[in-house]
């Protein structure tokens, strides 16, 4: 393996791998949120394994973390390195001839896509840390909410408009990336099947219902409560 | 139709110091059967004979095989029609009173010389870095055909071989990527058994020279498989970096 992830295309398929995890688990993201349509206890079971369980707070989070960083900043090196290898910009340049805008776009979607998660971890992630592991509290119960507080704290979250229209727009940008990147992920593995029709109907159908998904959550709630 | 009247747009650089820039031109009277390079033929023999000096641009054949002519034209590599070199592109492609801006392959691996005309150089040194087999050329070379080969492996080889190496697809891809013509490069000798001897050594060396050289990485936006004269196809990408993490694992 010398020097492969140094190489341009091992750069390519350490992006890849990435997304590949990063994919799977918006999956399983969108599953647990789902079940606060669905039942709001379950939902509360749920949050509270995932929030305690020793095995994803420590080991499994820790490699998500990473595995975000990594994607973006190999993402950031990666454009970099293509900008530089541009030289001298075409004064005129018709990219639409020949690519679709998503993919010639990936870094702006990226982008906007990283600002939201900015947004998740202040909103969400930070005060999670602060009460479990600054202020020791593992109990997942909060004062003057009966049970467990994860479907209250969901619910008050998708109160306010400004949020859920932030959440909104940043879900659409998370369908132009995964429009694209779902079957480049498998092209840069090696895989002519990214070229394939029935993995690219996957590739829509993926890019296409898990960021309605999660759209659908936030408005289910915005609308209901 | 009428002969057409155009105005050019045409970067111009003295030597690959100069600073270089856009500079405007009027031909008038140009036949729909004309290839673009006669177009260009044409307003160097009006800029001669004004005592000026002529745009250089690379051209050889002039059939579409060579691989010697460039040009991005309406900010397409080979201009607007599909599967064809600049040579073979005609001017009944274009209106009468249409503007046309045709500036250089741009790519940090391919510095203007003059004018329209790149040095491609390091796409000879990826060659050069692996782009053959080793045999014995002595004159008692084995023939091909004694070697069975599938003819669906034969024929993707001969589709990779069929890469002229002009560089449209580096010019093309918005991170200068050379990943189609080292992809073809590759592929036509992992698809035979003549090249299985040298696969990982060869891909190895020439995508370190890619890297070197300074082209870009891939994103899969397929522009180049598009704008390429001979329709090389994405899947050479994609077999060139199942060569690579082949070749890692080894």
């Amino acid at each position: 393996m010398n020097g492969f992830f140094k190489s341009s295309i091992g750069r390519k398929v350490a992006m890849a791998l990435s997304a590949f995890f990063l994919m799977f688990f918006l999956l399983q993201h969108l599953a647990i949120n789902l079940l606060s349509v669905i039942s709001p206890d379950l939902f509360n079971e749920v949050s509270h394994f995932m929030g305690t369980n020793p095995l994803i707070q420590f080991a499994l989070q820790p490699v998500l973390i990473f595995g975000v960083v990594f994607h973006f900043v190999m993402g950031f090196i990666l454009e970099l390195k293509n900008k530089k290898a541009n030289g001298v910009a075409y004064a005129k340049n018709n990219g639409a001839a020949n690519s679709s805008w998503v993919s010639r776009n990936m870094i702006w979607s990226g982008i906007a896509i990283l600002a939201f998660i900015i947004l998740h971890f202040i909103d969400f992630w930070f005060p999670e840390i602060n009460t479990k592991f600054i202020k020791g509290d593992w109990s997942g119960t909060m004062a003057g909410v009966e049970g467990y507080r994860y479907y209250e704290e969901l619910v008050h979250k998708f109160v306010n408009p400004v949020r859920v229209g932030a959440y909104v727009v940043a879900f659409v940008f998370l369908a132009l990336h995964l429009m694209h990147g779902f079957t480049s992920a498998f092209q840069s593995m090696g895989g002519t099947a990214g070229r394939k029709k029935t993995l690219q109907a996957i590739g829509k159908a993926y890019s296409i219902f898990v960021p309605v998904g999660f759209i659908f959550v936030a408005l289910y709630h915005f609308f209901n409560h | 139709m009428d002969n057409m009247n155009l105005t050019l747009k045409i970067w111009r650089q003295k030597d690959s110091n100069a600073k270089g820039q856009m500079v405007d031109y009027k031909v008038t009277d140009i036949s729909e059967h004309m290839s673009f390079l006669e177009m260009m033929d044409v307003l160097n023999e009006q800029l001669v004979n004004s005592g000026e000096e002529p745009v250089a641009f690379d051209h050889d054949c002039r059939e579409g095989i060579c691989g010697m002519c460039s040009l991005y034209i309406n900010g397409e590599a080979h201009g607007p029609d599909r599967g064809i070199t600049t040579c073979q592109l005609h001017m009944r492609m274009f209106n009468d009173g249409d503007t046309i801006t045709i500036e250089p392959w741009r790519a940090a691996a391919f510095p203007v010389i003059k004018d329209l005309i790149v040095d491609r150089m390091s796409f000879e040194r990826i060659q050069h870095a692996g782009g053959y087999i080793s045999v014995n050329t002595s004159g008692n070379t084995q023939d091909a055909n004694s070697l069975p080969i599938s003819k669906h492996a034969a024929d993707e080889a001969m589709d990779a071989a069929t890469c002229i190496g002009c560089g449209a697809c580096v010019a093309t891809c918005k991170n200068s990527s050379a990943m189609l013509f080292v992809g073809a490069k590759v592929s036509q000798y992992a698809l035979l058994p003549q090249g299985q001897v040298e696969a990982a050594d060869r891909v190895k060396n020439m995508v370190a020279q890619m890297d070197l050289e300074g082209f870009g990485n891939c994103t899969n936006t397929g522009a180049c498989e598009v704008e390429c004269p001979k329709g090389i196809s994405l899947d050479n990408i994609a077999r060139m970096n199942r060569e690579l993490m082949k070749a890692a694992l080894k």
